[in-house]
């Protein structure tokens, strides 16, 4: 019941995700296009592919300073990524595990790892098999965002799953 | 030549050592403390050693040139300007004029002979010399390939300081360190190593993989480190002399944080596996793994104490990043940071009596030291990122690296490396060709 009400909630944000495509999105074609299943149409995302999962679920979830739970809207995207993998069967993904600069080398390599577990944990509590999601980490080694700053930071402490 | 206590090595690098002072002088004799903490600089003369022909006399100014900077970089020493010098020591002088060099307030003095053997081998012989008492204070022979000079005026170096300190030297060693280069979201990461000095940098690995955290073994032939080469996370071994690179952590899960045993018979690592990071000890000979701790938290950094009983490491079982001390067989371990901030990277001292390790408090970094059982906590240097403390094999300077922060277009940033005192003086850049992390010191080469 619970589940059904996050996939709905997903299938509404999937909407309003492709209506305003996020900053890192490929410019191709006009933005707002039909997405439909996975954003085909105008912008010539191909299905099951990296794009069409950027696009369709989000590709990342953040995380707090030196934490690995999921928050509530990390969950909802891992909720449209279990989703979109439920679509595509035969995908198998990859999540990366990454943190900001502000810790040690070594221990930001275990941090990485527990953020990319904590993230596999919750696809396979929704049904995706584990056998289909690998784990890697990053540690501090290569952020998203350069720059020493919270904003940057921020945009550093993820998960990304990526498609094989 | 065999007077004055000189005993003519024969070994390759070999420095047998005996010295005859033929009676003690009743003054206190030179002498630095240093476990002080400010020191005044011992005034030392090193003026070029003596040769013949003109090869011999341009390594003997460049042996005198690199103890000179080895001695300088301590900050225990003050090499005096040569053009200063009153007497030009000549081959054949065997005693100084003592007179010459008090003028100049020097109170040490090295003296000696380059000469070219049949074999094309260099012969190297030196002297120091306590300006104030006129008295030999140590002296010694070696016999190398051409090649191989500059280890010649590392292990001079070393015999100086430790006449003058009491203390084993530092200066025939090498550091080996993670080479960086590129924007830093894309950083591209090489092995190196060279000499301390900065001296004979060369590159181990190409930058294809991203590499980490390399260690020396006890002997210093082989290191261990991280590598992402086959695209996931694995502690490898590199064997410096064949080159050779072989994975050793390949069991399930990511292996990372490699450190050797001090005898170089096992490897104690993390490994990471459903989100939990424990310590294992991997025999190197039967390649098996023993686990060491069984926790649901980060347990990583580990380094042996210098006899092999114990294991420093950090964790966050407890809630936050701190240090605790556990049999080298694993078992129960005990706290033993409680000071404010998080605490990182331990690395047990050489000679036992410190861990050094990496704070994180308040938004600043600090590198710091304590006593095994966790009194005595010292910061000796605190920066926007400070970390990855190593230690000289004397137990008395400490290399780590600094980094600046970045702005959004990737500039700063930087990491360099850095030395410091256990006193907390004498913080210096130890200059590479590119940015430079992740420094591990090497025993002694001897």
């Amino acid at each position: 019941m619970h589940a059904r009400i996050i996939s709905l909630l997903g299938a509404l944000l999937l909407l309003v995700a492709c209506s305003s495509p996020p900053p890192e999105a490929p410019p191709a074609g006009p933005p707002g296009g039909p997405g439909g299943a996975g954003g085909i149409g105008s912008r010539n995302i191909v299905p099951g592919s990296q794009q069409d999962l950027e696009a369709s679920a989000g590709d990342r979830i953040f995380f707090a300073f030196d934490r690995s739970d999921i928050s509530p809207e990390a969950r909802e995207i891992l909720a449209r990524q279990a989703d979109w993998l439920r679509r595509y069967p035969n995908v198998t993904v990859t999540i990366e595990g990454h943190c900001d600069e502000r810790g040690t080398r070594e221990y930001n390599l275990a941090l990485g790892e527990r953020r990319a577990q904590a993230a596999k944990n919750v696809l396979v509590a929704a049904g995706i098999p584990a056998a289909r999601i690998s784990t890697i980490s990053y540690g501090k080694e290569r952020p998203a965002v350069v720059g020493s700053t919270e904003e940057a930071y921020a945009q550093n402490r993820r998960a990304v799953t990526v498609v094989n | 030549m065999k007077k004055n206590g000189f005993i003519l090595a024969g070994a390759l690098i070999a420095a047998l050592a005996t010295l005859l002072h033929a009676g003690a002088p009743a003054r206190a004799e030179l002498r630095i403390d240093i476990t002080r903490g400010k020191i005044e600089p011992v005034p030392i003369a090193i003026p070029a050693l003596a040769g013949s022909a003109a090869n011999e006399t341009q390594a003997g100014q460049d042996l005198a040139g690199v103890v000179s900077a080895d001695l300088e970089r301590s900050g225990l020493f003050r090499p005096l300007d040569p053009r200063s010098f009153i007497q030009n020591v000549s081959v054949a002088d065997v005693q100084p004029r003592f007179g010459d060099w008090r003028q100049i307030n020097a109170q040490a003095l090295v003296t000696g002979t380059v000469k070219t053997q049949g074999d094309g081998r260099l012969r190297v012989e030196f002297r120091l010399w306590d300006v104030f008492a006129e008295q030999q204070l140590s002296g010694y022979g070696y016999t190398t390939t051409q090649q191989n000079w500059r280890r010649i005026a590392h292990i001079i170096a070393d015999e100086i300081y430790k006449r003058i300190t009491g203390e084993e030297g530092y200066f025939d060693t090498r550091i080996v360190y993670v080479s960086e280069s590129g924007p830093p979201d894309k950083r591209v990461k090489r092995l190196a190593l060279m000499d301390q000095d900065g001296a004979n940098n060369r590159y181990l690995t190409d930058g294809r993989t991203l590499v980490l955290t390399p260690r020396f073994s006890p002997t210093a032939q082989e290191i261990t480190y991280l590598s992402y080469a086959k695209g996931s996370p694995r502690v490898y071994l590199f064997n410096i002399d064949t080159g050779q690179q072989e994975i050793v952590g390949d069991f399930p899960g990511m292996t990372f944080a490699p450190r050797f045993s001090p005898d170089g018979n096992r490897v104690v690592l993390s490994r990471a596996e459903n989100g939990v990071s424990n310590l294992f000890s991997l025999d190197l000979r039967t390649r098996r793994p023993t686990r060491l701790t069984d926790s649901q938290a980060i347990d990583t950094s580990p380094s042996f104490a210098p006899d092999g009983s114990k294991i420093v490491f950090n964790s966050d079982r407890g809630g936050s990043q701190q240090l605790y001390i556990m049999s080298a067989d694993g078992g129960e371990a005990r706290r033993i940071s409680f000071g404010s901030g998080k605490y990182g990277t331990p690395v047990w001292s050489p000679r036992g009596d410190l861990i050094a390790f990496t704070k994180i408090e308040g938004g600043s970094f600090f590198i710091g030291v304590m006593r095994p059982d966790g009194s005595g906590e010292r910061l000796l240097t605190r920066d926007f990122l400070v970390e990855g403390p190593t230690w000289a094999p004397n137990g008395r300077v400490l290399m780590y690296f600094r980094q600046s922060p970045s702005d959004s277009r990737g500039h700063g940033g930087s990491p360099r490396l850095y030395s410091i005192d256990l006193t907390g003086s004498n913080q210096r850049e130890v200059t590479t060709p590119m940015d430079a992390s992740d420094p591990a010191w090497s025993p002694l080469l001897r």
